[in-house]
């Protein structure tokens, strides 16, 4: 009997793409040897004990930032990728991408670097922060949490075997119908992406849940919702967004998928099919996903600039309104993004009106930022220079935003390189850019050292001059006519702004490369980068009150809450930490079912990709039956015993008092 | 090789377009950029300032780390965007409407109203894969990839798609207007100077996109003429047997004319049911109407 395999056969590995090919026996090498060392030390069971079970939210935050990280490489792969095309395709020269190749990989780099890079990255700082910043000891689902992180690394796993595997969506990052539809792409890529999606959506969902749930359920006595840190509220708001807008995501998706699968019409040409309520539907997740990624970095850039200016954040009511006014009104405005589908002039005047009213609270926080500078004692650390440079960057791109939202403008700009340059200037210097200041400002607090500052400057440099010199091109290129996704050029007189983006781009490689160096300078140079005080930048909320990194525990007594800035409070009140009286401590117990419920979804997901029916069948079983298996483990907690919490403790004391005053 | 490319993609056409719809868009794009540069060149400048002035090591600049309020600087920071929205929503407003792509034109340029006798041309787009097809109502031909219009008089496209969404654009002449399946948009503009310009599909539509581009030929009205006759001479007719094989995905096709063409097409094309046998949306709507068969 022969094995049935659906789809999938020989043909559908990239035996014949050289690229492909190449790039596919390096990471199979690559993984080989990675596997090989994890086996030769002997690191598989400290990493099922220490990491891929651990339900403790700091290590899940921490990995949620390495599959952002590692997804970052990828993503900027098909960056350069394409930048590469573009600078070389002009006239009789055609590139070496064929259409084939080249409309995956610009589809897989929005895909990957929006689901992610971005969303993991910004995911795990919240995961990471948010429960120390309100005094608490883990969010309040810790298993949940596991496995909304497997869930996300199965979707990106899904989608990088497509690479190897079959092949990825050629239909843009969000899959528009009819093209995505099974007419006008029968083969595997949209299922990928579907796919892909749904079970990483999942993971975002329910992390969405978890860390409302904390904020609401678990801050410490006295931090009342007027007190709570402003990283917080913007991370509170940011996963309301994600609460709401999920379930569109996987409700449009889901549509799609039965267009695909069972030949339902929903989106089709014909037979009463509508793909413009798929362009509606994607677009009321789609837009409020930008502010799920921005709010938290906003958030970052509040207590970033605080703590360098040594100064209270400037406002702190005007910035928790802006920000839930932000977070209101970003489900008003998902029709600006296809102001060109043909909806009439009230409309459009509608949806570009609530579009500037959000420029509004936007503008606020940016002078709240700055009269925060304003009489302040400011620290360039590395934190502090990826603030400015985003004060000065993001108000551009705000700009180029507002002139798309003039329906008028949107006409001769929509779908041009003027609106990649646009999203690539909110993205990059506002996402990104947060997310290397809040990754540089934290760090010590996960590890207990501080990052090297001279190769985080290199990288910085690299970072904001090659962002400049890639995207400025673009903004002049949009505004020559030049659209966006295109392959190939018949107009040479164009090349020379490609080539510049490229160089751009591989500026903002060298940004990269100097990030991957911090880390290995800063991990080998970790004695003389030491934080002994669990304070090293004169902090001012409450994650700055315990060691670094924070025992499990987070903190050995509950913190007492009298100010937004905590933490500075206590210290300005002489607080003393308590060095005896410890009790026992109440924790979950770490457990292997995300990883294993995660797993079987991957294995369902990747079976409904190829129409591997038998395999998709017994991975739902076995999904079912691993979740219900789960509810009967009553094994889920333990106390740690008063006497570990005071040997900790006690270590901790020591450490203090090594640190010269 | 076509020309056009040296003729006009080598400077901002966005910036100095040919026609007069464009043209107010253009107007729209600067006086917004205009307006928001009144915020955003202060906040630039005292981002720098602010960050020189007090950064640690200068210790004579005053410090003051419990100040973190002020209603008049509140008042001021919701206050100046609020204004500039408002004023912003305005100007958006009134052009969006006016410049609305369903709505005929009121002008031919600056201080010249359309004549009360003038008659539009129009234009019927089928975005194929991957190719455009224009036909001409009034003049009975048809074009692939290859358009042309007289100078300063009105034309209004009705657009469609025969697979997937695309995106009719002719930056020298007006915003772009999304091509779909089954649907139709209109947009009116007016070509004001003469010239070959480009036009493409500015939405991603598959493997050929990249070669969906033809010329836009804005000519004066004796040429015009003399295009038509050109077109007329050149022979071939487009039947709906002709246009199934034209649909047929195709890449980088040269263009070409059509002497005649079946007036009922464009019609069949939107209604999608060209193919013989194949019921039209109209038809299916009249029985979804009636709620039976």
């Amino acid at each position: 009997m022969k094995l049935d395999l659906g789809r999938l056969t020989l043909e559908s590995l990239p035996l014949h793409e050289p690229i492909v090919l190449v790039t596919g026996v390096l990471v199979a090498v690559g993984g080989a040897a990675l596997l090989g060392l994890v086996s030769y030390f002997r690191l598989w069971g400290y990493l099922w004990r220490e990491w891929i079970t651990t339900i403790d939210h700091k290590r899940i935050g921490i990995m949620y930032i390495i599959l952002g990280l590692v997804m970052l490489l990828r993503g900027f792969a098909d960056a350069l990728m394409m930048r590469l095309q573009q600078a070389v395709a002009f006239g009789p020269a055609d590139g070496y991408l064929p259409a084939h190749h080249y409309d995956q990989v610009f589809t897989a780099h929005g895909v990957i670097m929006i689901f992610f890079v971005a969303m993991p990255l910004v995911t795990g700082l919240m995961n990471f922060v948010v429960p120390l910043q309100i005094g608490a000891r883990d969010v309040s689902f810790p298993f949940l949490n596991n496995f909304s992180f497997w869930m996300t690394v199965v979707g990106a796993v899904l989608v990088m075997l497509s690479l190897f595997i079959g092949e990825f969506a050629r239909t843009g990052w969000l899959a528009y119908p009819p093209l995505s539809g099974i007419l006008y792409s029968p083969d595997v890529g949209v299922d990928y992406y579907i796919w892909a999606l749904q079970i990483a959506g999942i993971g975002t969902l329910l992390s969405g849940v978890n860390l409302i749930a904390t904020i609401v359920k678990l801050r410490a006595p006295g931090m009342t919702m007027m007190k709570l840190p402003i990283f917080t509220w913007t991370a509170l708001c940011t996963n309301v967004l994600i609460v709401a807008a999920f379930p569109v995501l996987t409700a449009v998706l889901a549509l799609l998928c039965l267009d695909r699968y069972v030949g339902t019409n929903f989106f089709t040409n014909d037979l009463g099919g509508n793909p413009m309520m798929y362009v509606n539907l994607i677009w009321i997740w789609g837009h409020p996903e930008v502010y799920i990624l921005v709010l938290p970095v906003f958030g970052v850039f509040s207590e970033v600039t605080a703590t360098f200016s040594g100064k209270r954040l400037f406002g702190y009511s005007s910035m928790v309104y802006a920000t839930v006014v932000i977070t209101i009104l970003s489900y008003l405005v998902w029709l600006h993004h296809f102001f060109t589908m043909g909806s009439g002039a009230s409309v459009n005047s509608f949806f570009g009106i609530t579009t500037m009213i959000i420029s509004i609270p936007t503008g606020a926080k940016m002078f709240n930022w700055l009269f925060t500078l304003y009489r302040g004692r400011i620290h360039f650390e590395l934190p502090m220079m990826w603030t400015l440079a985003f004060m000065l960057t993001f108000v551009i791109g705000g700009m180029s935003g507002v002139m798309l939202a003039v329906p008028p403008a949107d006409f001769v700009l929509h779908n041009s390189l003027f609106l990649v340059a646009h999203f690539h200037n909110v993205i990059i210097g506002g996402v990104v850019f947060g997310l290397f200041a809040g990754i540089a400002y934290w760090f010590p607090k996960a590890f207990g050292f501080r990052l090297d500052p001279f190769w985080g400057k290199m990288s910085f440099w690299f970072w904001v001059s090659g962002f400049y010199l890639a995207f400025m091109p673009l903004y002049v290129l949009g505004l020559m006519g030049v659209t966006r996704r295109l392959r190939h050029f018949d107009d040479s007189s164009l090349q020379i702004w490609f080539v510049v983006a490229a160089a751009g781009a591989v500026l903002i490689l060298f940004g990269i490369l100097s990030f991957l160096m911090q880390v290995y300078v800063s991990i080998r140079r970790r004695e003389a980068l030491r934080d002994r005080t669990g304070d090293p930048w004169g902090g001012r909320t409450l994650e700055w009150s315990t060691s670094s990194p924070p025992p499990a525990y987070n903190y050995a007594f509950t913190p007492i809450v009298h100010d937004i800035d905590a933490w500075w409070d206590m210290k300005h009140r002489g607080y003393r930490r308590p060095e005896s009286g410890f009790n026992p401590i109440h924790m979950p117990r770490n457990t292997g079912a995300g990883f294993v419920l995660a797993v079987l979804s991957g294995v369902f997901g990747f079976a409904m990709i190829w129409h591997i029916w038998w395999m998709a069948a017994a991975g739902l079983v076995a999904l079912l039956a691993a979740a219900i298996a789960h509810t009967f483990n009553y094994d889920r907690d333990f106390d740690i015993t008063a006497a570990d919490v005071e040997r900790t403790e006690g270590e901790r004391t020591r450490r203090l008092a090594r640190v010269p005053s | 090789m076509p020309p056009l490319g040296l003729l006009c993609a080598c400077h901002a056409v966005v910036l100095d377009p040919a026609g007069d719809v464009a043209a107010q868009q253009r107007d729209l794009l600067v006086s917004s950029t205009l307006l928001m540069l009144l915020v955003i060149v202060p906040v630039m400048i005292l981002t720098v300032v602010f960050a020189w002035k007090y950064r640690a090591s200068n210790k004579g600049a005053p410090y003051d780390p419990d100040w973190d309020h002020s209603i008049f600087l509140e008042l001021v920071i919701w206050s100046a965007p609020l204004l500039i929205i408002i004023f912003l929503g305005a100007i958006t407003w009134v052009g969006t409407h006016v410049l609305d792509p369903y709505r005929a034109i009121g002008r031919i340029k600056e201080g010249k109203p359309v004549p009360a006798d003038a008659k539009a041309l129009e234009i019927e787009v089928v975005a194929l894969d991957w190719k455009w097809l224009f036909i001409y109502p009034q003049l009975g031909i048809a074009t692939v990839n290859e358009l042309a219009a007289p100078v300063d008089r009105p034309i209004e496209f009705r657009i469609t798609s025969e697979s997937v969404m695309n995106s009719l654009y002719i930056p020298a002449l007006a915003g772009q207007i999304y091509a779909m399946p089954g649907m139709q948009t209109t947009l009116n503009a007016v070509a004001n100077k003469t010239g070959d310009f480009q036009g493409f599909s500015a939405n991603y539509s598959g493997a050929g996109f990249s070669g969906m581009h033809f010329v836009f030929h804005a000519v004066p009205d004796a040429d015009f003429g003399a295009w038509v006759a050109r077109i007329k001479a050149g022979g071939g007719a487009l039947q709906r047997s002709d246009y199934l094989d034209l649909e047929r995905p195709s890449i980088g096709d040269q263009p070409r004319g059509f002497a005649a063409v079946d007036p009922g097409l464009y019609r069949a094309i939107l209604d999608r049911c060209v193919e013989a046998g194949k019921m039209c949306k109209r038809d299916m709507r009249v029985i979804d109407a009636g709620g039976r068969l």
